[in-house]
């Protein structure tokens, strides 16, 4: 009788934990993720939706499995154990297959949401910008009306000067049109190559409109693309504990028409 | 008692340059060359900083004023006119609208120091000192002011740890004759017994200039400080 008692309580949990894991891929807004503003977005909400489904059908068939069992052996006393025909050792090769095929599975499907961001080279006609992560602001740099970053000088960094990038104007002519901004500002539909650097410690780069998440790893010269479809005001934000002020590390992404970003690209210090 | 001290000190700081010394020493900082431009501080991370700011916020690393005149130079007397104690009076260094205010605060060693944050963030104060001690300490918003002082003189360069544009510097001194030049590029140091002094201008990108001057009794002389500027 306990055995009984024991399965339902066993299949009753499963079935309202697995509610909202399969919930996730139908009820909607309600658990939608934040509103998409990217080219590439749709194709990983889809992606989250097709695994959480799986996981969440998995776990429930796994869990009535489970109460069956416990339904149908829970209240034996005897004390006889029978093993499973053959062995475990089967069963347990069968089990591995099983799950390294379905990681392997969502891993091969997952690829081409992945692959959109990472594997594809950026299309000739995209817009460079550097972002520069540091303790505790994100800094912008456009290369400027000749289309050439100024190179960078780390000991020339001086950010009560506003030279944030450590530019060298005095000897380095194509430093001295570069536009250095607080905001990444990006015209609509218009796809941006994000070059990333980082000037102290590990950064993270996160829009979660974007469906961006990229971190920063000093020393190493990083790069992203995205395509921003929908004019608006975004936050960015660092998801890499990096310090003392890490909780105010942030900006903002400002996404506009052309003409907005002409204009605007035409007010900042050069 | 306690209400009649600062009335005595008042009255000894009126009378005693009649009585006691009568010699001045005041000028003109100016700059030749281009000085390097000022540059916009996008603090648009930190609202509730940039509301504050009706016009943009400008760099201050050269601050200059009609006819070449150079702001932000200390002059002070470097040999000749030190001052055994420092001022009763403390020194404010304020954090307003993620702005250090004074840019350049100069002071006497042992003086205090009241480094307050008149901001709705929390900012962390970090003065680069080499010869003193080397400290930083956060502030949040609402919390009282922070007091220390420096022990030896110092150039100090000063930054936050949490806003990377915020800069000042606090030049401590071994006297109380120091003057820090406004827009008009002046200076007075009022007050100076008779004697040999040399005079020193420190300008944050430039370093410093020194020159000598004798004062005999009640006269008033004349230095000028000219820096050379580059506009990068």
């Amino acid at each position: 009788m306990g055995g009984k008692i024991f399965a339902v309580i066993v299949i009753v949990i499963a079935l309202l934990s697995a509610v909202p894991i399969i919930n996730h891929t139908f009820m909607g807004a309600n658990v939608a993720p934040p509103e998409d503003i990217s080219t590439h977005g749709a194709s990983i909400d889809k992606q989250l939706d097709e695994t959480m489904l799986e996981a969440g059908l998995s776990f429930l068939a796994a869990q009535l499995v489970l109460g069956f069992f416990v339904w149908q052996f829970g209240g034996r006393k005897d004390g006889a154990i029978k093993n499973f025909p053959g062995g475990a050792k089967y069963l347990v090769i069968a089990a591995v297959l099983l799950v390294g095929l379905e990681a392997i599975a969502l891993g091969a499907i997952g690829t081409k949401a992945w692959a959109t961001v990472y594997f594809q080279a950026p299309g000739a006609d995209a817009m460079p910008i550097q972002v520069q992560a540091g303790q505790f602001a994100f800094y912008f740099r456009y290369p400027g009306p000749d289309g050439k970053f100024g190179q960078l000088h780390p000991e020339k960094i001086d950010e009560g000067n506003a030279n944030y990038f450590g530019l060298d104007p005095e000897n380095d002519v194509a430093a001295r049109d570069d536009v250095t901004s607080g905001e990444l500002v990006v015209p609509v539909n218009k796809e941006i190559h994000l070059l990333m650097h980082a000037k102290d410690v590990g950064h993270s780069f996160y829009v979660r409109e974007l469906r961006i998440q990229q971190d920063f790893v000093p020393g190493l010269d990083l790069a992203l693309h995205f395509t921003a479809t929908k004019v608006g005001k975004y936050e960015i934000v660092c998801t890499q504990l990096c310090g003392l002020g890490h909780y105010n590390m942030k900006a903002y992404l400002s996404v506009m028409t052309q003409d907005d970003f002409d204009k605007w690209l035409k007010t900042q210090d050069q | 008692m306690q209400a009649s001290k600062p009335c005595i000190a008042t009255l000894i700081a009126v009378l005693s340059p009649a009585l006691l010394f009568g010699g001045t020493i005041s000028g003109k900082v100016t700059y030749t060359g281009t000085p390097a431009k000022q540059k916009v501080i996008d603090m648009s991370k930190e609202p509730s900083c940039a509301k504050q700011h009706a016009t943009p916020v400008m760099t201050e690393g050269v601050v200059t004023g009609p006819n070449n005149a150079l702001a932000n130079v200390v002059v002070y007397i470097s040999a000749g006119g030190d001052d055994p104690n420092p001022p009763a009076q403390a020194v404010t260094f304020t954090q307003k609208g993620c702005q250090y205010g004074p840019h350049v605060l100069a002071m006497h060693t042992g003086q205090e120091l009241d480094v307050v944050n008149a901001d709705q963030t929390s900012h962390n104060i970090h003065p680069l000192a080499k010869v003193n001690r080397e400290w930083n300490k956060s502030q949040p918003p609402g919390t009282p002011p922070l007091k220390d002082k420096w022990d030896q003189p110092e150039v100090i360069e000063v930054k936050c740890n949490i806003h990377p544009w915020m800069h000042g510097w606090f030049v401590v001194l071994k006297t109380n004759h120091y003057s820090v030049s406004g827009e008009n590029g002046s200076f007075t140091l009022p007050n100076l017994p008779p004697g040999k002094y040399t005079i020193t201008a420190w300008h944050e990108p430039d370093g410093k200039q020194t020159q000598d001057v004798t004062i005999t009794g009640n006269e008033t002389k004349t230095v000028d400080f000219s820096f050379a500027l580059k506009p990068y």
